[in-house]
């Protein structure tokens, strides 16, 4: 038994140098050299400035934006350090609600939030995804419906018309991959910004 | 439920029971010590490691050896993961200037990394550094991970071997299967990652003026390679707290849908692995046919589940499924399949909260852990855990004939019978003498996040999750907590090694004994009969272990939840 010592030592320091410190180090030098973009984080820059990442969310609430989904991402409490405070599309503290399927506390946001969107466009059914919150926290993305269903008020604010603002929304959609994979989506950040864009022509 | 989605999960299926030949082929190849089209490149690199670290790879180890060698590794992995995270202050690639972690967060952080269970009772982004991800985390992922599969390897050459002393060399199984196997792997996968959107750099978390003014902080960091060991190593710790939810970790479709494969890969290939070192492969066929039953069973309900919604959603006339903790990039049917996989493997790796899930959703997680992580289950454990099942079936088998029970080759007799029940027993003992405890301390009580029935299926899952080496979690619950940092880390501790040296117990009685020719009284193991019996066994065992817990949490929660109550 006593002879697995030294190789129980030594093997556990070699693969910690190869595992923890070659492998991650040498492919942050490739990656970094293939994959420029990606592997800073996917950036989007505007007049030398960091706008955000198009892979996260961030947080819109002017009526001229389309709007997220809600967020339960929270931040340390700056009156408190043992408590914590609600701060949606915190990108450094990802999560979710965790609230269960019958959570009291689930059950009246929810019908907060309902009563809000309905309130704002009466006409259409309110998307599942425009009232419950990501995994994340910092979804970047909306169903197609959700993107629509917030056209009036945005066409509003900016007094544009409305077939303007959906084909605009059409043209931002991403389908499947492949046709296959995954589900329709809007990312929002990046129909923000062609709505940006469009406004200033 | 759509047609779309069956066909994503038809897909899923194809791709798995396609690679498993090939890479069980090539596995093979690697544990039997033969030459690889990598061995020209790594074969120099290999001989290097025997020789400063003393090892003579002709020498095998008898059973008992094997797990000493194995325990000695994991003392020192422990020590170098708890280390690294109370010094992390000091050491270097700290950007974010992460201090040092408590005491309990380290201590049960150390433990369920080297247990493959990777619990994230520490919140990534902003608790750790980038070299504690790397030095701690990235590492230990790899060593688990070539651990279990060596393990796996042992217990197969138990059944493959006759009149021997010895089960294999730990050393080298672990050298092998970290250079020939997980490695290569990796790099390529972590540049598919990369190309998909994840960040691989150890520069500063990002400051952003997003498109109305305000300040987002956006955490980076080595992302790429640790999510790519991360997944193919069923660790399943994330780099950041949503884990792959966030979309640093799981950007696309694309990415989601090949680290789903990542999670069933190797566990899938190992059976291929024990039919070919038995010298059979239709017996490994077999049994990743009880597999792939259980696995369906499950994936049919959950989607089915989370398809429908909630009462609650449905109330305010939401429709689409219940999208509460999950992303939109995924939507029902990629959450529900990752949910069912990270679950039946011992990933633990999540795409969506589960916390969130429906009653009967969630519950799916839940048993799939509790029958012992055997859907191809974590890499390698899954496979023993498999095993031991196949010996309880085979035994029962054999009492209803009143024969001598046989599998491939072997006698099973009471030892082996002894030792599969020692190692089972584990299970509910962790599991529900834990949460016993935990719904009655009232520490433990503070830390729910939901009332009423959800709050125990929390804590259920909890003690679950870390005594099958899962690692996910109904989050919401508060794990940071001198209790559960505590308590979770014996569960992970008891649930991992207690089941192991059991397992290789049986190896070293299995190698010992004489192979005996299949005749005609020998129950045949690679037919349907054979796969509905295992399956019975393993719904039987868990069924009646699990039964009145699950009936105090999810079901009684169903039935509230139909009933229209909230808490």
């Amino acid at each position: 038994m006593l002879r697995e010592i030294r190789p129980a030592i030594v093997l556990l320091l070699v693969f910690t140098a190869i595992t923890g410190l070659a492998y991650p180090l040498a492919m942050t030098g490739i990656a970094g050299a293939v994959f420029p973009a990606q592997a800073q984080g996917s950036l989007i820059e505007k007049d030398g400035k960091v706008l955000g990442s198009v892979l996260i969310g961030q947080e819109f609430k002017e009526d001229k934006y389309f709007h997220g989904r809600p967020s339960a991402t929270l931040a340390p409490d700056p009156n408190d350090s043992t408590k914590t405070v609600s701060a949606p599309y915190n990108a450094a503290n990802s999560g979710g609600s965790n609230l269960g399927p019958t959570s009291k506390a689930l059950a009246d946001r929810l019908k907060e939030d309902v009563d809000r969107l309905k309130a704002e466009n009466p006409n259409a059914a309110v998307p599942a995804d425009l009232v419950t919150t990501s995994a994340s926290g910092l979804d970047p993305d909306i169903s197609p419906e959700a993107a629509e269903f917030q056209v009036p008020r945005v066409a509003k604010a900016r007094n544009m018309p409305e077939d303007q603002l959906k084909q605009l929304v059409a043209s931002s959609t991403q389908g499947r991959w492949l046709g296959l994979l995954g589900e329709s989506r809007v990312n929002v950040l990046a129909l923000n910004l062609a709505l940006d864009r469009a406004s200033a022509k | 439920m759509t047609v779309i989605g069956w066909l994503q999960i038809i897909l899923f299926c194809v791709v798995i029971v396609g690679l498993t030949k090939p890479l069980g082929w090539y596995m093979t190849r690697v544990f039997n010590g033969e030459k690889t089209f990598l061995s020209p490149v790594l074969r120099p690199i290999e001989a290097g490691i025997y020789w400063i670290s003393g090892v003579d790879e002709r020498r095998e180890q008898h059973w008992l050896t094997y797990t000493v060698a194995m325990l000695l590794f994991h003392v020192g992995g422990f020590l170098i993961i708890y280390g690294v995270m109370r010094l992390q202050a000091v050491l270097p690639f700290n950007p974010a200037g992460q201090t040092a972690v408590a005491e309990d967060l380290s201590f049960n952080t150390a433990i369920s990394f080297i247990t493959n269970t990777n619990w994230q009772n520490y919140g990534g982004e902003s608790t750790i550094s980038y070299f504690v991800q790397m030095v701690g985390l990235t590492h230990q992922n790899f060593l688990s991970a070539a651990t279990g599969i060596a393990l796996a390897v042992a217990l197969i050459r138990g059944f493959s071997r006759a009149s021997m002393r010895t089960v294999g060399n730990f050393w080298v199984d672990v050298t092998r299967c970290t250079l020939y196997v997980l490695l290569p792997i990796c790099v390529i996968y972590t540049l598919f990652l990369v190309w998909q959107g994840i960040p691989q750099t150890l520069g500063d978390y990002v400051e952003a003026t997003t498109l109305e003014g305000a300040k987002q902080t956006i955490a980076v960091g080595p992302v790429a390679s640790q999510v790519a060991i991360k997944m193919l190593g069923t660790n399943g710790g994330g780099f950041f707290n949503a884990n792959a939810a966030h979309p640093f970790e799981n950007p696309t479709a694309l990415s989601n849908f090949v680290q789903m494969l990542s999670i069933f890969v190797l566990g899938a290939a190992l059976t291929n692995v024990f039919g070919r070192m038995v010298g059979n492969q239709r017996q490994g066929w077999a049994i990743l046919a009880v597999m792939g039953v259980l696995f369906i069973a499950g994936v049919a309900v959950t989607y089915w589940a989370e398809a429908s919604g909630t009462s609650m959603l449905q109330a305010l006339g939401l429709t689409g499924g219940n999208m509460e903790g999950k992303e939109v990039r995924f939507g029902i049917v990629a959450s529900s399949l990752f949910a069912v996989i990270t679950t039946a493997a011992s990933c633990g790796a999540v795409n969506a909260m589960h916390d969130s899930f429906t009653a009967l959703g969630g519950m799916i997680p839940l048993i799939n852990i509790e029958l012992g992580e055997i859907i191809v289950g974590g890499v390698g454990a899954g496979m023993y855990g498999m095993l031991l099942f196949v010996i309880l079936a085979i035994f029962v088998a054999g009492l209803m004939v009143g024969r001598t029970p046989e599998y491939v080759g072997k006698k099973i007799e009471a030892r082996e019978v002894k030792m599969a029940m020692l190692a089972i027993l584990v299970l509910p003992l962790m599991i529900l003498g834990w949460t016993a405890v935990g719904v009655v301390y009232p520490a433990a009580v503070a830390s729910m996040a939901n009332a009423g029935p959800h709050g125990f299926t929390e804590v259920l899952y909890a003690y679950t999750s870390g005594t099958g080496n899962n690692g996910s979690a109904f989050a919401g619950l508060t794990g940071n907590t001198l209790f559960y940092n505590v308590t979770l880390a014996s569960a992970m501790f008891v649930g991992r090694f207690f089941m192991i040296v059991p397992a290789m117990a049986i190896a070293g009685s299995l190698a010992a004994k004489k192979s005996i020719p299949p005749s005609v009284g020998t129950f045949p193991t690679t037919g349907g009969l054979f796969v509905g019996l295992v399956v019975g066994v393993i719904l039987i065992m868990g069924g009646l272990t699990f039964f009145p817990a699950l009936a105090l949490g999810p079901i009684v929660e169903h039935l509230a939840m139909n009933a229209g109550n909230v808490f």
